[in-house]
């Protein structure tokens, strides 16, 4: 597995290059967009894969997935790790993808008693965090209970 | 080939264009008027929204584009990758230097062969951007090109501009007359130096002229570009089922639609700031966007926006048959003004990023 949304405190600098930023970069498809991938088999991975976990092959072609999908179970978090801080209470949660994948992301635009197993979720486009007052601000996705196209 | 040019004082292409898709944004966050007088020991009578929304704490301009640009392109079901430019206008962007548009496009999907760059105009920043998708698409330079009006105002607190000052924006879809649900009959705009509200680099806050942003500023340009595009194309308000005017309150709009002889009935479809606030760049497009909800086909709209510094934008827009379907695509402005939570003094102070956390 390599990328995913979760987002490090470690402010890597090796020889006074700052590495979130190009970690950030590699990774602004799959945060965007919910890019994964998908096997000649039907497999469908996220975050995306090199190698099929089910059958072994290679390549995997890149899959733009629909961004709804279901709360799995979930948890509320009180204390927050640096970065995270302006954000508490807030609740992450594993979403089943309606194309299969499960996910872990923070739920956003909903209270945490309101916040269910089973709730249908859609996927939004975000700030995950901001690195400081003049550092990069990373977006990426976060689900919410889906919003409907009529009043 | 080029259809015959007409040059006169209206803006208009030489190819006809329009809107083929649209889409809006609003936070979920609503702060009342009557809880910020509350907190500053003001009238709770005498406040200019009922409410105002607020951006949540992982919200700016660029993520209310984001959603309002995917909601545009449902409608539109146009493949990101055929548009041409994404411009997003803005007074609240969130990198002093590094585009908000580039993100916007990224996050669409249209993105890297696209012309993406962020435009200032104050609260007219988005139908600038629009003005020149026009002229993009008009032109043939682009099949389709993408207009944003988004911000994140901002209010000095216990200043009159934080009962207003919100959060939302809107995205519209530029392309050719026949794929559009709205065409653009013409446009007109009108800009002077008029400094009735800027804000210095650096500062956080902007300032205004109290009441010299009413009559030589608002009304002026506003009532100076919807007459002058009226006068140049032979329309007169009974030829409108709508219009919409840039709201920075829900007095100023109704006066200018008094001014320009339009009864209150046609402003208020589109007159949303009593239950969202000013949105700045997102007003005049949000209204519009909410007009296009109800519209039927044939309908006529008069859109003018207005932005300090000052200036205003007025397009003519006839409603086509493909409004009908379109619409039913993306979430209608009612879904998301329904979507509230009320927020006290103190929340909506944590959201605003206000508090000092270390």
């Amino acid at each position: 597995m390599y990328g995913g949304n979760c987002c490090h405190n470690n402010n890597s600098h090796i020889g006074g290059v700052n590495l979130e930023i190009s970690r950030n970069w590699r990774l602004r498809n799959q945060r965007y967009r919910l890019v994964g991938t998908e096997c000649g088999c039907g497999h469908r991975s996220f975050p995306p894969r090199r190698i099929c976990p089910t059958c072994r092959e290679n390549p995997q072609n890149p899959v733009q997935f629909s961004g709804t999908g279901t709360v799995y179970s979930y948890s509320t978090l009180y204390e927050a790790p640096e970065g995270f801080e302006q954000f508490i209470p807030y609740t992450v949660a594993l979403i089943d993808l309606d194309e299969g994948p499960m996910i872990s992301a923070q739920l956003t635009d909903v209270d945490p008693e309101d916040v269910a197993i089973g709730m249908r979720v859609e996927m939004v486009t975000r700030k995950l965090k901001e690195q400081g007052e003049s550092g990069l601000i990373v977006y990426g996705y976060k689900f919410r209970p889906i919003v409907g196209c009529y009043p | 080939m080029l259809t015959e040019i007409v040059l006169g004082d209206d803006m208009k292409p030489n190819q006809h264009t329009g809107i083929v898709g649209y889409g809006v944004y609003i936070p979920r966050y609503r702060i009342s008027g009557c809880e910020i007088a509350r907190v500053w020991g003001q009238d709770a009578g005498s406040v200019p929204v009922q409410e105002k929304s607020v951006p949540g704490p992982d919200e700016d301009a660029i993520t209310i584009g984001i959603e309002a640009a995917q909601n545009a392109l449902k409608r539109a079901q146009v493949p990101p990758e055929k548009i041409a430019a994404v411009w997003a206008g803005s007074e609240s962007k969130p990198y002093a230097v590094k585009p908000s548009s580039s993100i916007i496009a990224e996050a669409i999907g249209a993105t890297p062969h696209v012309e993406a760059a962020d435009w200032e105009f104050a609260c007219k920043a988005g139908t600038e951007a629009m003005q020149a998708c026009f002229a993009l698409v008009g032109s043939g330079m682009g099949l389709y090109a993408l207009a944003l009006g988004i911000d994140t105002a901002q209010g000095r607190p216990a200043d009159p501009l934080e009962y207003t000052a919100a959060a939302g924006g809107a995205a519209f879809l530029i392309g050719k007359g026949e794929e559009s649900l709205a065409v653009l009959e013409a446009s007109h705009s009108y800009a002077s130096d008029t400094p009735d509200f800027f804000r210095r680099e650096s500062n956080r806050y902007p300032v205004h002229g109290s009441r010299f942003t009413g009559e030589p500023a608002y009304f002026h340009h506003v009532v100076q570009a919807a007459s002058e595009l009226m006068e140049d194309i032979g329309r007169t308000p009974e030829d409108y089922q709508y219009v919409v005017f840039h709201q920075p309150n829900t007095k100023f709009p109704l006066t200018a639609a008094k001014i320009l002889k339009f009864p209150p009935e046609k402003v208020k479809p589109g007159l949303i700031a009593p239950y969202i606030g000013n949105t700045y760049s997102g007003c005049s497009v949000l209204g519009l966007a909410a007009t296009l909800d109800i519209a039927s086909p044939g309908d006529r709209i008069l859109c003018v926006s207005y932005g300090s510094g000052a200036g205003s934008d007025a397009f003519s827009f006839i409603v086509t048959d493909l409004i009908e379907e379109r619409r039913m695509r993306a979430p209608h402005v009612s879904v998301y003004i329904e979507r509230r939570k009320a927020v006290d003094y103190a929340v909506y102070l944590k959201y605003t990023k206000a508090l000092v956390m270390r």
